[in-house]
């Protein structure tokens, strides 16, 4: 990843029959960045996409690209491929002529081509496919031709939306890994649409978080997984317990009806706050001397481990801890200072 | 054994449900066929014989007017109904409904008044040659010309051009033409390298359903054409209802007609495969 700005969103608002898609999209991708835009269905992460391709042109904001401002430039003069959600492969040609069209539309010579399509091939490991019709191949193919079909083009930006989405979980987890491994290999800078939010937390330089048109946190996995900005990004990034509660001061946060050591300052006093504890965060301890006690409602195996609901005075603790407990036993549980987010309050 | 009984119920049940189209095809197509044939190849004596296929050769000169007249329509059907059904699977919602009705609505009309109302705008003394005559032009010869039997060929076979063409484009999924934008496809390349080829079988669906119609009406020429450019169509006709009456001479013609139609459709088929053999090469 290098500090120069690729593409810069400045203010983009998109509007289809008076609805608002994007409320005012402010975003710099820099050059060989790998960067997610993650989101529900009907966040607008897919259309922010199109923005970039040149399928959808913003109602109002800028679009640059390389310091160029590209509104208006239709998608066939971008510097900028796109993988599609169905791959929207050509039926009518084979694999070669599939990975091949981009060049052959530019009238590059044909051995060139060959030389080209054959290297890209190999890259996505399917050397021998040439000659195969597209519906001859499996999901995982397909989703490998229309990669190289958009990257044998050698675009600065690689467009991919839901890419993996059709994919079963083995072979969707061999595919994260591939094109990381591509993003890597080719410098190019990756911007990657996706629901799933593990997906994106293993991949990415940065993840855009998005909701109703509007980005809610920018920043590392490492930032957005520890530190969601509000409660939607915490609930949407993994699983958590968001509480209700009342920041007496600096460092010093009320919730569950106990007070708590916390990392956080910057509030008003008594200022009413959302907690939010990951359930891996929860240390089980003795019933009596825990700050936190409650009755084991359910316990579900998940492989690595457990996890519990718990209840404590009509509150649903959601807890994952390696340790089983039975079903109706009296449990307590603590939070260490550094694991207590707050967040302010969202407004509803 | 087991699998192989499960085998034989699934294909009795198969052939099930295609008896009363067996039954239909033939009481009223191969044996009304097998009719045409004896008749062609007897005389009205019952004899064997095949001079009622060679009297036909006396109307090889309709038979190729037929040919070219159908061909010049089919052409012109494809040339205006392509970009119409191209648009029309790219629209939506209203526009669309709109714009399909619009198709269809000539054919709810009965097919002899359409080919009336156009006598009665070409005609010498017809609408357009009476607005025409208000800038002191004309009275232009429209009626009982070629021009005017291809124009009614056009106006009444159309729909079946667009019809099975906007059904291939609408499986053109609107991703696929943006892919190969996205590859840098300008709108005519992707006409030429998607658009066209991915509509091909409605094409050629589209020629065969307006080129057999064409090639065999003898209405439209009769109302349009006058006396002068009589179709193969028209011959017929007259041999079974007409002065000369002669079924046996005019299921001879039909036979050969029959025939340059497969034969005509044989190539297109051919035109077709060589086709698919370009797409998996």
């Amino acid at each position: 990843m290098k500090d120069n700005i690729l593409i810069s969103l400045k203010d983009i608002v998109v509007e289809f029959d008076g609805q608002r898609i994007l409320k005012g999209i402010n975003l710099d991708i820099h050059d060989e960045e790998f960067v997610t835009f993650l989101g529900p269905s009907g966040c607008g992460k897919t259309t922010t996409l199109r923005i970039i391709g040149g399928f959808v042109e913003p109602t109002a904001g800028d679009i640059y690209f390389d310091g160029k401002k590209i509104n208006g430039v239709p998608p066939y003069k971008r510097n900028v491929n796109t993988v599609f959600q169905r791959y929207a492969l050509f039926p009518h040609l084979n694999v070669f002529d599939n990975v091949a069209f981009g060049l052959n539309i530019k009238k590059m010579d044909k051995k060139v081509i060959a030389q080209k399509v054959k290297e890209m091939l190999k890259l996505v490991g399917l050397v021998g496919f040439e000659n195969r019709n597209i519906n001859q191949l499996s999901g995982g193919q397909q989703q490998r031709v229309a990669i190289a079909r958009a990257l044998v083009n050698e675009p600065k930006v690689l467009l991919l939306d839901e890419p993996l989405g059709a994919l079963d979980l083995k072979l969707r987890k061999e595919m994260q890994t591939e094109l990381m491994r591509i993003q890597k290999s080719l410098k190019i800078t990756f911007i990657y649409v996706t629901h799933d939010q593990e997906e994106a937390l293993t991949m990415s330089d940065r993840v855009v978080v998005m909701k109703d048109g509007e980005i809610q946190q920018i920043g590392t996995p490492q930032d957005i997984y520890n530190e969601p900005k509000n409660a939607f990004v915490a609930d949407f990034i993994g699983e958590s317990n968001i509480i209700d509660g009342v920041m007496y001061e600096d460092f010093e946060v009320e919730f569950a009806g106990q007070a708590f050591k916390c990392v956080d300052k910057g509030f008003a006093e008594n200022e009413r706050v959302d907690v939010v504890i990951r359930p891996e965060d929860i240390i089980v301890g003795d019933y009596e001397t825990s700050p936190i006690s409650g009755e084991v409602e359910s316990v579900i195996f998940k492989g690595v481990h457990y996890e519990m609901s718990v209840d404590a005075h009509g509150y649903q603790w959601l807890i994952h801890s390696t340790q089983s407990q039975e079903v109706g036993a009296h449990i307590g549980m603590n939070v260490r200072p550094e694991d207590i987010h707050i967040m302010k309050k969202m407004e509803v | 054994m087991k699998g192989t009984s499960v085998k034989k119920n699934k294909s009795s049940w198969g052939v099930l449900p295609s008896i009363p189209y067996i039954a239909w095809m033939v009481t009223f197509i191969i044996i009304p066929l097998g009719m045409v044939a004896y008749f062609a190849l007897t005389n009205a004596q019952g004899q064997f014989t095949l001079e009622n296929i060679a009297r036909g050769g006396e109307h090889m000169s309709v038979l190729l007017r037929s040919i070219k007249l159908a061909a010049i329509a089919t052409a012109l059907c494809v040339v205006i109904a392509y970009p119409l059904a191209y648009i029309l699977s790219r629209k939506q919602g209203f526009q669309k409904q709109t714009l399909s009705i619009m198709v269809m609505l000539p054919m709810w009309m009965n097919f002899l008044l359409r080919t009336y109302a156009w006598m009665t705008i070409l005609e010498n003394n017809g609408l357009i040659n009476k607005f025409l005559s208000l800038f002191g032009i004309g009275p232009l010869q429209m009626i009982n010309t070629q021009g005017a039997v291809i124009l009614g060929m056009v106006y009444n076979y159309i729909p079946f051009m667009i019809l099975p063409l906007y059904t291939t484009m609408c499986k053109i999924g609107n991703d696929v033409i943006e892919a190969a934008q996205d590859l840098g496809g300008s709108p005519l390349q992707v006409m030429a390298k998607v658009v066209i080829p991915l509509s091909l079988p409605g094409v050629s669906t589209g020629i065969t359903m307006v080129f057999v119609p064409a090639i065999s009406t003898f209405i439209i020429s009769k109302m349009l054409g006058g006396g002068t450019n009589q179709l193969i169509g028209d011959i017929i006709e007259l041999q079974f209802l007409g002065n000369s009456y002669n079924p046996n001479l005019g299921s001879a013609i039909s036979l050969v007609l029959m025939v340059v139609v497969l034969l005509c459709m044989s190539i297109m088929s051919n035109f077709d495969d060589e086709e698919m053999e370009g797409r998996i090469l």
